[in-house]
């Protein structure tokens, strides 16, 4: 236990991911708490990335990790933008009432 | 011995602070354990060498994106106790879910016979020095298709949260440059004792 070892930081990455995913189903209401445990679950991603990264002695995965960030980045800005002019819309961010595109 | 005890609070206090935010009522609390989640986080990536993706976590994460979700929650004028209605009808499928997602994940940490030691990456040269070798020479179209990701992005969020609104008077710069002198100064000679007379 003293001598921390690539699957403790896979354990805690593990534990974020799954409350990440937890996240998502009890939140099923409320699309801002969805879009943070979106964040969560990449950050969980992340810090997979790096810690093999730093075992296998390669920069390729925080290279990738990298570039995963800036998708995170790049999701929460639309993300935030389209929950910005649906509120704008239609007054509220119910996940039940978004259905407009449906078919 | 100092690492596996900075190990044990960084990560207790990612996991800890992750279980508030998606459990906090109130989700500015949410958020603010969000940041406080990624500060831990990158915590670790120091324990793990990995520098300069800790200080990007701080800056894009807290600074930007955190930020960015704080003032989206502060702006919504949003009743969020209605939203949490369905907290315990959806619970037990949450940890349905959540539960065997977590044990198959978790065979990992019962598995660690067949785990790769760590390696000495430290060649001398900084983490931030070899991450620029490495990004700019073997990864640089995927640098640039990055940078083009973040640009999309930008202008979509500007686009859709941009919107034309009724009586407000506004700049127009056409306008003004479609002026010309004669339409708007008149020379007059003013005549004494009788002023200028409105035609």
């Amino acid at each position: 236990m003293l001598e921390i070892s690539l699957s403790h930081y896979l354990t805690v990455s593990a534990i974020l991911f799954v409350f990440g995913v937890f996240g998502i189903f009890i939140n099923r209401k409320n699309v801002i708490t969805i879009l943070m445990s979106i964040e969560l679950i990449l950050l969980s991603v992340n810090i997979n990335l790096v810690a093999f990264s730093s075992f296998s002695g390669t920069l390729s995965g925080q290279i990738f990790s990298l570039f995963v960030l800036t998708v995170a980045a790049a999701e929460a800005a639309i993300g935030l933008a389209i929950l910005v002019i649906y509120f704008r819309n239609r007054g509220s961010i119910a996940v039940e009432d978004l259905n407009v595109m449906k078919g | 011995m100092i690492e596996t005890i900075f190990f044990y609070l960084f990560a207790s206090v990612t996991c800890l602070a992750g279980l508030m935010v998606i459990s906090s009522r109130n989700p500015v609390h949410s958020v603010l354990f969000l940041i406080l989640s990624f500060f831990n986080a990158a915590g670790l990536f120091i324990l793990l060498g990995a520098e300069f993706l800790a200080m990007l976590l701080v800056v894009v994460y807290v600074g930007a994106v955190a930020v960015l979700f704080l003032f989206v929650v502060m702006m919504l004028d949003i009743n969020f106790a209605e939203l949490r209605d369905g907290f315990q009808r959806y619970m037990p499928l949450g940890l349905g879910v959540g539960g065997l997602l977590l044990t198959e994940i978790l065979f990992v940490f019962f598995n660690r016979e067949n785990m790769p030691e760590r390696l000495d990456l430290t060649t001398g040269v900084s983490n931030t020095r070899a991450l620029g070798r490495v990004l700019y020479t073997d990864y640089i179209y995927l640098f640039q298709i990055a940078g083009l990701i973040l640009l999309v992005a930008m202008i979509g969020a500007i686009t859709l949260t941009l919107r034309k609104r009724e009586n407000v008077r506004k700049q127009s710069i056409k306008k003004q440059n479609e002026r010309k002198r004669e339409d708007t100064i008149e020379v007059v000679s003013v005549p004494t004792g009788v002023g200028i007379r409105k035609p």
